[in-house]
């Protein structure tokens, strides 16, 4: 097994006296999938809040493998050297498309963001890399200065994915990408989604409470109830044989299909 | 600056002038063992009145200060938007509030004074503006460019070269130059701090992907000094070359939003482009109908209802002075 990308060693978060996140620690490697599975209010999300830095943790470290090589606390960076890594190492795409868009900027302009954060200045290269990619998440490409407004709610999750990956991340954060989607535009999102991460090697971590998309995305599940982490393993495992019987009854009340 | 803004003749109360607390009517019992207090100035002398019951310059002179303060500040850190205090001033927010107090901080008795909005000296706002600062100050006021030791402009840089010594003061609406992208101050606050400036491109290539060309015309985003974006205030792009390399000291205030910043003499101030799509400004096709001038900015003026229209210098100071020259356009043929 290669060497961790990320390490989440003891992450607490407490609101108030409610504790949201109890003493969580994992490893993910490169080009691993992870699952976070868990009803509403178990943490999932706040766990991504903490893992992406958007929140302060009340104890407990995320270390990421820099390209040199070495692994570093997150919490250890400079303000600007933390942004600038989430803004070409990681992606992070939000269940509100609306929060992860610049909602009033044409689609290319929404792709070509981070290039131009980056420092890239030409108009033709931006645009030619908008239009690779708008065409890699399936989106035609006379769409390319329609604002996300216009678009239907998979393609904005899918415009979403998009700009996030035009920089080649190596971790994307997904925070219930498929939720409000109907059927038929959910399996062609995470079709998507495991083309790409397979395509790029990228490593992931989805949050969802639907078990079908863990058990379609993921290598690897960890399994959230009350803030803690009270099962994980490999996905056939867990959704196969759940050894809790709380993962027992997640697993039983999914409706077959 | 530092001459005109505060001349060593000017008695500040802050500068010494203040004795204690209710003494002002000379009502205070005074200790015989101290020496004679200095003879009362007289009404309005102390204050630098004018006769028009205001201080001069209309502000008190702790307010001057406090934007004082903040100007310094604004030209130690080029680009920088420096929070003041700004008070309520007798004109609407959007009138020009900021420039105004800018002004009135940094105006001195020699000082000469000029005032234009949109180019013109003649307009309500400007001439407004310039009765203010001759009813409250005194101040010599011109509309000549070259005679000006300190330009307020709403819209305009001058089309006469600025010189050395010469102050000017923009009034500015929206201060912040990523508001189009970030609502949040504390956000743009945390972009600025840390040069983190792509969503200004994104505003850019917008531009392009809607029209072809980069078509924003007025607030064209300009880095200045190799750090700071800043939004040059409503003035046409016409005019941000302009501001490269100016011997003048640019002000900057912003009244409503309470900011003021600023862009030092000889300063290198770069608009924003793409490599493939070069900053440029507005040509015109003809020249100025009434002296014409080219190369400089013109307004449209319509004739009639039947279509009838001319295009003329928007500085009208440049344009007096070219026809006083003997220069003659070719009237409302266009």
């Amino acid at each position: 097994m290669s060497e961790p990308l990320l390490q989440v060693r003891g992450l607490t978060k407490r609101y108030g006296a409610r504790l949201a996140c109890a003493d969580v620690s994992f490893d993910l490697v490169p080009g691993e999938v992870l699952a976070v599975v868990g009803e509403s209010g178990s943490g999932k999300s706040t766990l991504l809040s903490l893992i992406a830095t958007e929140l302060a943790p009340d104890a407990g470290t995320v270390s990421y493998r820099m390209r040199d090589g070495d692994l570093r606390d997150l919490a250890g960076l400079s303000e600007a050297g933390r942004r600038a890594l989430m803004r070409t190492e990681w992606g992070f795409v939000r269940q509100d498309a609306a929060q992860g868009l610049r909602m009033a900027v044409s689609a290319g302009g929404n792709v070509g963001e981070r290039l131009m954060g980056m420092g890239e200045r030409h108009y033709g290269r931006i645009r030619a890399q908008a239009l690779d990619w708008l065409g890699r998440v399936e989106i035609a490409a006379d769409r390319i200065d329609d604002p996300p407004t216009r678009f239907s709610g998979g393609m904005r999750q899918r415009l979403q994915i998009a700009r996030n990956l035009v920089t080649g991340p190596r971790l994307v954060l997904m925070d219930e990408p498929t939720s409000g989607l109907d059927v038929s535009v959910q399996a062609r999102l995470l079709d998507l989604i495991r083309r790409l991460s397979a395509e790029l090697g990228l490593a992931v971590i989805i949050v969802t409470h639907d078990l079908a998309v863990a058990r379609l995305l993921s290598h690897r599940i960890v399994v959230m109830r009350a803030g803690r982490v009270i099962e994980t393993g490999l996905t056939d495992q867990v959704l196969d044989d759940p050894a809790q019987a709380y993962t027992q009854l997640l697993v039983s009340s999914v409706l077959a299909a | 600056m530092s001459e005109t803004a505060m001349p060593a003749s000017f008695p500040s109360p802050l500068r010494g002038g203040v004795r204690g607390g209710g003494g002002a009517d000379g009502t205070v019992a005074l200790d015989p063992a101290l020496p004679p207090p200095p003879a009362p100035p007289r009404k309005g002398e102390e204050r630098g009145d004018t006769g028009s019951g205001y201080n001069f310059a209309y502000l008190d002179e702790g307010t001057k200060r406090m934007i004082r303060r903040a100007i310094l500040k604004a030209i130690a850190v080029p680009g920088y938007q420096v929070p003041f205090a700004s008070r309520e001033m007798p004109m609407p927010y959007g009138w020009g509030t900021g420039g105004v107090q800018v002004t009135a901080a940094i105006l001195g008795r020699a000082d000469v004074l000029k005032v234009i909005d949109q180019g013109a000296d003649d307009t309500t706002n400007a001439v407004s503006i310039r009765r203010f600062f001759a009813k409250t100050s005194g101040v010599a006021t011109t509309t000549r460019t070259a005679e000006a030791t300190i330009i307020q402009t709403r819209h305009r840089i001058p089309e006469t070269p600025l010189s050395e010594g010469q102050t000017l003061v923009y009034q500015v609406p929206i201060p912040e130059p990523l508001r189009f992208l970030e609502p949040r101050e504390t956000e743009t606050r945390q972009l600025h701090a840390l040069a983190e400036y792509g969503a200004m491109q994104v505003k850019l290539y917008e531009d392009i992907s809607r029209h072809g060309h980069i078509a924003t015309t007025y607030a064209y985003p300009v880095e200045v000094a190799g750090r700071y974006v800043m939004d040059p205030s409503p003035t046409p792009k016409f005019d941000n070359p302009k501001m490269d390399d100016c011997p003048a000291l640019q002000l900057f205030g912003a009244g409503r939003e309470r900011r003021i910043y600023a862009v030092p003499p000889y300063t290198r101030v770069r608009s924003l482009d793409f490599e493939d799509h070069p900053f440029r400004v507005q040509e015109f096709t003809y020249p100025c109908a009434l002296c014409g001038a080219e190369g400089v900015y013109l307004d449209e003026v319509l004739l009639d209802d039947a279509g009838r229209r001319m295009f003329v210098c928007s500085d009208t100071d440049h344009c007096e002075g070219r026809r006083a020259d003997g220069h003659v356009g070719t009237g409302d043929a266009a």
